[in-house]
């Protein structure tokens, strides 16, 4: 009899995880908690100015701090050609300064001792000289011709900007607004944040001169990736470098790049011959490494008087700091921002980005995002609703008008994506139900009456999760698929490693689910492990929602090329051909006889004491994965506020998320992403944002100024689910790590902004403090442009 | 913290020291630290409890939260010394080796984590309010936990487990079983 898959822990299982049986009891491993024989400690000192070129720089004193073992500058970085680095961009990085610093926190030296509060006392003791030169902190700011050059280091670079881009049909587009009967346009900018998960970076580096091996372990959510650009960069041989990444305090996106600390503490352990520890503190994680957003969104919706959108036009503006170092696909400028408006049927599109050095710090990183996705659609829900209100129409009306239909899949994009999949309006209508959508316009008129002001705000999108194809897809240079190994021992317990990596997401519990549901070995006999170069196979790494639409379909894939070994030793034991096996979850049985079967337990221990002549003995395999298309989640977020016009302040009365992310292999797994990126949703439109005064210097450097949502502000979140497998993907499944994240600011922004916009506002850019709503709402004007500088 | 093996190194000679005395986790420990040495550090560190997080460093996050004479503090930015005399109880406290605590249990049935770096702070911070209030509201909740940042779960989860703890507790004591 077939086994009951949700019984072994199977697809559809609400599993609880593994991995909390370590976490629970504090027994988790983070980059802090290794320790290793005789191991130094790293502190970086970093610049407290934004533009500045260096006079001098004074270590003297720094060397003479008992315990202090090096002391390192770009001096000492250029030596050996180590002062500047690749980005996955295709520009360059500053390791350590040499020439100036362009932004505040930039790396100016490091020193390597005892133990890190004799190291912090030496970096107090080195005295640099700086000169400092007019800070740039926004691309207004940086196109003005008369503006220093940031980057006066780059061969050709005679201005600030980093690159013009564009994509879509020129032509077809402007005939849309020729025949368009109203236009609507928006401007928004979307401000700087950073991904803060708690653990700050770091990485011990252990380079061992007897045997050449260099180890790292390192807060990286893409270990192969890391090990391919010491390679590069340290012009280390790829097979004696290893790269361990062990547990992590969450990503976010945030621990994609490859950081100058890890460079230095890689270098300084090559000089001292000791293992090197170096640990971020929050203020250096905050200030100098990976940021997400910062671009400025403009444009136009050509449509007809029946609502009927005709044609799309857009110009971003991004601000990437002091060096270009987006981690995202190589063709793409300004990541899948071209992705906007993929859930709607829009005939014609045309997008333009320009992007401008700051000073400030580099990044652009995918935060909770698939390359500038979140930004992409926030924008598209804020046009919508402009738009819808525009032309006087209802806004789940408009919507149900412009979404892509069920019949209409696979459907091109007019940026040519291929979106394959979808019950947008069931979804939509899932919502508005959850929502009483019905009943909200007689609830705002009777808040009125009370002084409050009541406001409704859908966001509905389908995003692309889940990078490559690697026709499409490529960071620097290496395609984007990825991987998975699978072992089964010879008494039916296996273990699985793949190229991806775990930040919470829960992977060692739902990888174990999908071969449980593909050979009904129970989960709990498979054990997952990740992170580590000298044993997973080669992946890409974990971000971008990635996970699941490759490295969970390689899951399967390795599944079923062991099924398929496990079939012909079934066909052995049971002495008929393998045509005549038939195969129910856990077991293969001859057809027609069901009585007479083995189990693939059995088939394991055949595998290592009874195969058919000529068999290779062994139960194992990889599979790589390489995605024939992205996949498409959809979802339809919809929240109720209420405004205080007193104050400014509101509160969310009701949250509801309708997530279609396909098949789901662990629903409680799923629902804590989503819960998760809602709250970072919440945080973005109501708090979270990194802003520079206009000498560059960092607001929001610790989290005092950099606020994040605690249990107390967090609204709850009320969700549901459609079900609409992907059809390309081998268990149905689509990403969905992220889409909240991506989905749900608009629909906070846009409830606030129904609350308010009779008053004649039509924007107020995030983040949606109580000043702001205030001041839109009292002098009935729009709150936009730059995020505001706090003085206090 | 020095052992029969410990190397004795010359940075340190001179820096002068302080003995102090704490309970830790149940157990009774001398340590000669150096005055500035935050308690955070002493424990993971000195002590090998790296179930104790630092976060911030600035009090905001409450990774490092532990249990300093039964209320819950933030270790980060208190200094060892300050502990002399006191109990302090860090997540390796927690649970026996064969048995979890409500709290324990209830972050894993009802999915109250992800990464598990805020884990053993919120915990610990979960396991003083049950002991002074068994019976919490989701509001009391939320706002005892208003020290201790998640930047995984959107708290709602958390939430919940706090609630299974405490309906767990009460049904050992034989209340409302």
């Amino acid at each position: 009899m077939a086994l009951d898959e949700l019984k072994i822990g199977g697809m559809g299982a609400s599993r609880r995880r593994v991995e909390d049986n370590r976490f629970i009891r504090g027994k988790g491993k983070y980059v802090d908690d290794v320790v290793l024989p005789a191991m130094l400690h790293m502190e970086i000192l970093r610049s407290p100015v934004a533009h500045a070129r260096i006079k001098s720089i004074d270590t003297s004193a720094a060397w003479e701090v008992p315990g202090v073992r090096l002391v390192l500058t770009g001096e000492t970085m250029a030596a050996r050609n180590l002062a500047w680095m690749p980005t996955l961009s295709y520009d360059t990085q500053a390791v350590i300064a040499t020439d100036k610093v362009r932004f505040q926190g930039q790396e100016v030296a490091a020193v390597v001792a005892d133990d890190p509060y004799i190291a912090k006392d030496a970096c107090s003791k080195i005295v640099v000289e700086y000169e400092q030169l007019p800070a740039i902190v926004n691309p207004d700011q940086a196109k003005d011709s008369s503006a220093p050059l940031i980057r006066d280091d780059k061969v050709n670079q005679d201005s600030n900007k980093i690159f013009d881009w564009e994509i879509g049909d020129k032509e077809a587009t402007e005939k849309a607004f020729a025949d368009a009967d109203v236009v609507s346009s928006l401007e928004l900018h979307y401000p700087r944040s950073h991904p803060s998960p708690l653990e700050p970076c770091g990485s011990i580096a252990d380079f061992d001169r007897a045997t050449g091996k260099l180890t790292v372990y390192m807060t990286t959510q893409a270990p192969h990736i890391i090990r391919a650009a010491v390679a590069m960069v340290a012009e280390l041989p790829e097979h004696q470098i290893r790269i361990i990444s062990p547990d992590l305090g969450g990503g976010f996106g945030n621990k994609v790049p490859v950081y100058p600390g890890y460079v230095i503490s890689i270098l300084a352990s090559i000089l001292t011959e000791r293992p090197v520890k170096w640990i971020e503190d929050k203020s250096g994680n905050l200030i100098s490494t990976g940021f997400g957003r910062d671009v400025y969104l403009k444009g136009e919706m050509a449509l007809r008087k029946d609502g009927k959108i005709l044609g799309m036009r857009m110009h971003t503006t991004s601000d990437h700091g002091a060096f270009f170092a987006d981690a995202q696909p190589t063709k793409f400028k300004i990541g899948l921002m071209h992705s906007t408006f993929a859930c709607y049927d829009v005939p014609a599109a045309y997008l333009t980005s320009d992007g401008y050095y700051t000073n400030k710090a580099p990044g652009g990183v995918a935060y909770r995002c698939s390359f500038r996705v979140t930004e992409a659609m926030f924008f598209q829900e804020r046009m919508i609703h402009a738009a819808a209100n525009d032309l006087g129409m209802d806004q789940a009306e408009f919507r149900r008008v412009n979404l892509v239909k069920d019949d209409m899949f696979p459907y091109r994009t007019a940026f040519g994506f291929l979106t394959d999949s979808g019950q947008y309006a069931k979804c939509l209508d899932l919502g508005l139900e959850a929502i009483g959508y019905s009943s909200f316009k007689a609830e705002q008129e009777e808040a009125r009456k009370r002084g409050k002001l009541l406001g409704i705000g859908i966001s509905t999108m389908t995003e692309p999760l889940g990078a490559g194809n690697s026709r499409e897809y490529d960071i620097i240079g290496i395609k984007m698929f990825d991987s998975a190994e699978l072992r089964v021992h010879m008494t039916g317990k296996a273990i699985l490693r793949t190229g991806a990596k775990t930040q919470g997401q829960g992977h060692e519990t739902t990888w174990a689910q999908i071969v449980a549901h593909e050979l009904g070995i129970p989960a709990d006999d498979i054990v997952v492990e990740e992170g580590d170069t000298d044993t997973a196979p080669f992946g890409m790494g974990t971000y971008a929602s990635r996970s699941t639409p490759v490295a969970g379909a390689a899951v399967a894939m390795v599944a079923r090329k062991i099924r398929a070994k496990a079939r012909k030793i079934a066909a052995h034991l049971l002495e008929v051909s393998e045509e005549d096996i038939e195969w129910e979850l856990g077991r293969f049985y001859v057809r027609g006889n069901e009585e007479r079967g083995v189990t693939i337990q059995d088939c394991a221990l055949a595998a290592y004491s009874n195969v058919p002549d000529g068999m290779e003995p062994g139960l194992e395999n990889n599979a790589y994965y390489d995605p024939p298309n992205l996949t498409w989640p959809f979802a339809a977020y919809i929240c109720k506020v209420e405004v205080d016009p007193e104050t400014g302040v509101w509160d969310v009365l009701k949250f509801v998320a309708v997530d279609d992310c396909g098949v789901r292999i662990n629903p409680m797994v799923v629902e804590g992403q989503i819960m998760g990126g809602l709250t970072e949703a919440y945080a973005m439109a109501n708090m979270q944002y990194i802003t520079f005064d206009e000498e560059g210097n960092c607001i929001g450097a610790n989290y005092i100024d950099y606020l994040l949502p605690t249990a107390w502000e967090t609204p709850g979140f009320e969700l549901h689910e459609v079900v609409t497998p992907c059809p390309h993907h081998p268990i149905g499944a689509k990403g969905i790590g992220e889409c909240a994240t991506v989905g749900g600011p608009a629909a906070f922004v846009n409830a606030v902004m129904s609350a308010i916009e009779h008053t004649g506002v039509r924007n107020v850019d995030m983040p949606l403090m109580p000043n702001r709503v205030y001041d839109a709402v009292r002098n009935g004007q729009d709150v936009s442009g730059m995020p505001p500088v706090r003085v206090d | 913290m020095t052992s029969l093996y410990d190397e004795v190194q010359t940075p340190t000679d001179g820096v002068p020291t302080r003995r102090v005395t704490m309970t830790v986790n149940g157990e009774k420990r001398t340590v000669d630290v150096e005055p500035r040495l935050l308690l955070a550090h002493l424990l993971r560190q000195g002590m090998q409890l790296t179930g104790t997080h630092v976060g911030c460093d600035t009090t905001s996050c409450g990774a490092c939260t532990v249990l300093f004479d039964g209320r819950p503090v933030k270790s980060c930015t208190m200094l060892a010394v300050q502990a002399d005399g006191h109990d302090v109880e860090t997540v390796e406290g927690m649970s026996s080796a064969s048995e979890l605590h409500p709290v324990q249990e209830g972050f894993k049935q009802e999915h109250g984590l992800q990464c598990g770096y805020c884990t053993p702070g919120m915990m610990l911070t979960s396991k003083a309010l049950l002991e002074r209030n068994p019976d919490p509201s989701e509001d009391d909740i939320r706002w005892a936990l208003s020290g201790n940042l998640c930047r995984c779960t959107g708290y709602q989860n958390i939430v919940k487990s706090v609630l299974w703890a405490a309906e767990k507790m009460r049904a050992e004591r034989g209340e409302d079983a």
